[in-house]
């Protein structure tokens, strides 16, 4: 839980773009440091950086209904762990947050229970059926005040409804969060990126395109209603074409990219290793290339997560029957510097403005993301740019293990990380 | 049966000759007449070579027993391999041929050994042979007998009996595989 | 040897061996007594996941032949409905000191898996598309008793069609790398639309002309065309598909002299292989069929007979 202490210095930080400066934080948010009574306590923030914390648009805490695989409580240390003071929690559990109800109880769960801010996601269609709406006007006017629509696990094939959903959500400013897998072209058995891989390997292939079908027809439908579309997990090359093309015509489109299909690919599944079964799965070196572009210039805005536990028993089975995911909280700061900022693909503020602004500013989180001068809400993340280490996957603080990180040398970044002027981890 | 003829147990740096290309061909000439004495004549006789060396003494033997009674006598290859008593403890071991005559039921079989020493090899060939049939006779003919049997094995016809130490090495060479026809005695090697 | 889990665990010594063992094993088939010793008191546990008269039957003799104990365990509609993973399944019957399991399973991958979870050796008798290594062993196996039947013997430069549905077929990855090892040239015939995605990082031509291939193949292997991929948009029809990929009676008699045909059955007959075809005197068919008892007791042999590889 948040030690909501009093007050806190830090000292010798530097921001994003540089800047040296030292932090006073009091009652939840950043004061004036000249107000900061003598024996206050410190930290000493000397070749650290200061970020706003980070805000992930994209989380399955499974609670309520597989709290076996993970909890509010368990999932949200996970996220302070890496940095985030804000996750969006994803509508299937079980039940799933369909109602107002429903996301009330997630909420209350959340602030109960969390260890940095919870959002709840509400579904788009009833029981993630694809069919009906689910109570989305219900939802957003709730307590819990939902702005983010997602059927994720599960996409919205049918075009008509997506139309309905994207037309809806207009009134309340929503937007649609779209998990993008046509399912013809990749069944449910899909389990592996199409290519000499899953031909070799002999498992039910996910072709490219299956995604990017769904996010070329999701654009024009957001041209046409002039709604707000997310896309989630772009995974493919070709989905990174139709987003940059639709943003060129003012469509209303924002993006993400995970962590892993940053990082990691196809031949990791050489071995059948259900860790690194994942929905949309592992793609090839052009993929990746083309997501790091797109994260970089822009074509793809956030990074999410996809945070995604799984209780062991559901990855024990043969790789097209074992669940799809893989965790991502604790390491997604780390990849992301790996890949985009010590490549110099990408620097600071830009890191900042894809991990923190942009989420929170899609999901119209108030109080995240935000620029770290007085006034502003006190949740940012201390960050030791050079420190490295190697990935114990049993020392998480997730309930699941399902780390596909585990055993690899990476960045260690994340020294502290405070929301609501608390520290919720320190290293 | 064995031959009174035995050499003192040696010591050497290098494999010593202990018997002869000549030599050898008289022990197998006087085997071959031992043979057809004790079972008086080639009736029903089968000689069967254990691979490798085995297999090319017995051909010899059927040739020396074909000369001296005038028409054939049946030969075969038994390999022992899959009967070892210690299959477990080693690397995969490759199988040799193993060719019967027909059959060997109420047949006297021969089986025919360059080297006898623990007596196992044996031991596993009379367990091959029970489930090849069930011969009248079984009965064994080596080159050599170097002694310090494991198990109570006895050849009934020996070329030569020789004195080793257990840490020497005997090696029968003979010419269809190795060039020439000799016994040999080195230091290297421990069992065989 | 640890694990038979892909053809590509072999290398030409290995396969060689194996090959060669099997035909002294072979002999066993006409022994008043079909027995040897090698395997007394190794405990094989044979868990078919699908269902297989065939090969199940096919290892159930060939440890039996080699004393080993051997138990059938079907767990076909043991799965995820049943609530135990699979690691569970498997990790049960190993405490229970299993020393080598021989597992069939519909998904790509289980012999992978399971060989990762448990103390016991694991040979893969076929995982869902992926790989079935012991029928690339006997078909090699028949395919080079044929040629020193025709004084041709050796697998170098002779050509190898494999033909039908690649795609869904484990029988081809395991030939495909099996070949590569043994020096075989296989070429790969089929539709398009039964092409793996990828094929053409095989190592092998690829074409759709089966007359062309036809003419210059030493062995014509067929693959069965399971009816359920007409029903999936594969293929519009089984007469279309004889007419352009099945081994008529036309085709039979197009092919060179001393070819041979293989099949890993069992076979549709009039769909991908004509009667004719099947039961012609340059059929390897029965002959698989005999050599999948031997070829699979010389793997068992090579697994088990030493404790040489096995986890203490």
């Amino acid at each position: 839980m948040t030690t909501s202490s009093g007050s806190l210095l830090i000292t010798g930080a530097r921001l994003a773009d540089g800047t040296r400066t030292d932090l006073y934080i009091s009652n939840g948010v950043l004061a004036d440091q000249a107000s900061a009574p003598a024996g206050v306590e410190r930290i000493d923030a000397d070749g650290l950086l200061a970020l706003p914390g980070l805000v992930d648009l994209h989380t399955h805490l499974r609670q309520p209904g597989r709290e076996d695989a993970e909890t509010v409580a368990s999932g949200t240390a996970a996220a302070a762990r890496g940095g985030y003071t804000c996750v969006h929690a994803m509508a299937n559990t079980d039940p799933v947050t369909d109602t107002a109800e429903a996301a009330e109880y997630v909420q209350a769960l959340g602030e109960r229970d969390g260890h940095c801010q919870v959002r709840v996601v509400g579904a788009v269609t009833k029981g993630l059926g694809g069919a009906g709406l689910a109570e989305l006007g219900l939802m957003a006017a709730s307590s819990a005040g939902i702005r983010v629509f997602s059927d994720d696990g599960r996409c919205v094939d049918d075009s008509l409804v997506m139309r309905r959903a994207l037309t809806y959500v207009k009134s309340f400013d929503g937007v649609i969060a779209q998990h993008s897998q046509d399912p013809r072209l990749a069944g449910p058995g899909a389990c592996c990126h199409e290519s000499e891989y899953s031909g070799r390997l002999g498992l039910p292939g996910w072709p490219s395109q299956a995604e990017s079908v769904i996010v070329a027809r999701d654009v024009q439908l957001a041209e046409l209603t002039g709604s707000r579309l997310h896309v989630c997990h772009v995974s493919t090359a070709e989905s990174v074409d139709v987003v940059r093309w639709a943003k060129a015509r003012g469509i209303r489109v924002t993006a993400e990219v995970t962590p892993h299909h940053l990082l990691l690919d196809t031949p990791l599944v050489s071995n059948f290793d259900t860790t690194f079964k994942v929905n949309p799965p592992l793609r090839t070196a052009e993929h990746l290339e083309a997501v790091r572009e797109g994260l970089a210039d822009g074509t793809i805005d956030i990074v999410g997560t996809d945070h995604a536990p799984h209780a062991r028993q559901d990855k024990d089975h043969p790789f097209d029957v074992a669940l799809p995911g893989m965790l991502g909280l604790e390491q997604a700061l780390a990849v992301v510097v790996d890949v985009m900022v010590n490549t110099g693909r990408m620097d600071w503020p830009t890191l900042v403005e894809r991990m923190s602004a942009a989420p929170a500013r899609i999901g119209r989180v108030v109080g995240q993301g935000r620029p770290l001068v007085v006034g502003e809400p006190a949740n940012l993340v201390l960050v030791d740019p050079s420190a490295r280490g190697v990935v114990d996957g049993a020392a998480s603080a997730s309930r699941a293990r399902n780390n596909p990180y585990h055993g690899r040398d990476l960045p260690d970044p994340v020294v502290a990380t405070i929301w609501k002027g608390g520290v919720t981890y320190r290293r | 049966m064995a031959d009174p003829a035995s050499d003192t147990p040696t010591s050497g740096i290098s494999p010593r000759v202990v018997v002869d290309g000549p030599e050898l061909a008289r022990s197998l000439a006087r085997m071959a007449h031992q043979i057809l004495e004790a079972n008086r004549g080639a009736d029903d006789l089968v000689l069967l070579g254990i691979p490798t060396r085995g297999v090319f003494l017995a051909r010899r033997l059927a040739a020396l027993i074909a000369d001296i009674e005038g028409r054939p006598v049946r030969i075969g290859e038994l390999d022992i391999t899959m009967y070892r008593d210690d299959l477990r403890a080693n690397p995969t071991r490759s199988v040799g041929r193993t060719a019967i005559p027909g059959r060997i039921d109420d047949a006297v079989v021969v089986l025919v050994d360059d080297v006898l020493f623990s007596g196992r090899t044996i031991t596993a060939a009379i367990d091959a042979l029970r489930d090849l049939g069930r011969p009248r006779a079984v009965r064994l003919a080596v080159l050599v007998d170097r002694g310090h049997r494991e198990l109570p094995i006895a050849a009934d016809h020996v070329g030569r009996t020789i004195q080793t130490a257990a840490d020497e090495r005997v090696q029968v060479r003979l010419s269809e595989l190795d060039g020439d026809d000799a016994v040999t005695i080195g230091r290297t090697g421990g069992k065989r | 040897m640890r694990h038979l889990l892909s053809a590509s665990d072999l290398d030409l010594a290995s396969a060689t061996s194996i090959l060669d063992v099997a035909e002294e094993m072979q002999q066993v088939q006409s022994r008043p007594v079909k027995k040897l010793p090698a395997l007394r008191g190794r405990t094989v546990v044979n868990i078919f996941f699908e269902d297989s008269t065939r090969t199940r039957t096919s290892f159930e003799i060939a440890g039996k032949w080699l004393s080993a104990d051997t138990i059938n365990v079907s767990a076909k509609g043991s799965s995820v409905s049943k609530g135990e993973s699979l690691r569970d399944t498997m990790l049960t019957l190993d405490a229970m000191g299993v020393d080598a399991f021989v597992i069939r399973h519909p998904s790509s991958g289980a012999a992978h898996q399971v060989a990762g979870w448990v103390q016991a050796k694991v040979i893969n008798a076929g995982d869902g598309q992926h790989e079935h290594p012991t029928q690339a062993l006997l078909d090699a196996y028949s395919m080079r008793h044929h040629f020193r039947s025709i004084g041709s013997d050796g697998f170098a430069g002779k050509k190898i069609a494999i033909v039908g549905d690649l795609l869904h077929s484990r029988v081809v990855r395991s030939n495909v790398l099996l070949q590569r090892t043994l020096g075989g040239r296989v070429v790969l015939v089929a539709p398009p639309t039964l092409l793996p995605t990828g094929v053409e990082t095989w190592g092998c031509p690829v074409t759709g002309d089966f007359d062309a291939a036809l003419a210059e193949a030493d062995i014509v292997m067929m693959l069965r065309v399971q009816r359920e991929r007409m029903a999936g948009g594969f293929f519009p029809s089984e007469r279309e598909y004889a007419e352009g990929y099945g081994l008529t009676e036309a085709r039979l008699a197009a092919m060179k002299p001393g070819a041979a045909i293989c099949h890993p059955g069992p076979m549709n007959r009039g769909v991908e292989i004509s009667s004719a075809a099947a039961d012609a005197a340059n059929s390897l068919v029965l002959d698989q069929v005999a050599a999948g008892v031997a070829v699979r007791m010389s793997v068992l042999y090579h697994l088990l007979g030493s404790d040489e590889g096995a986890k203490q």
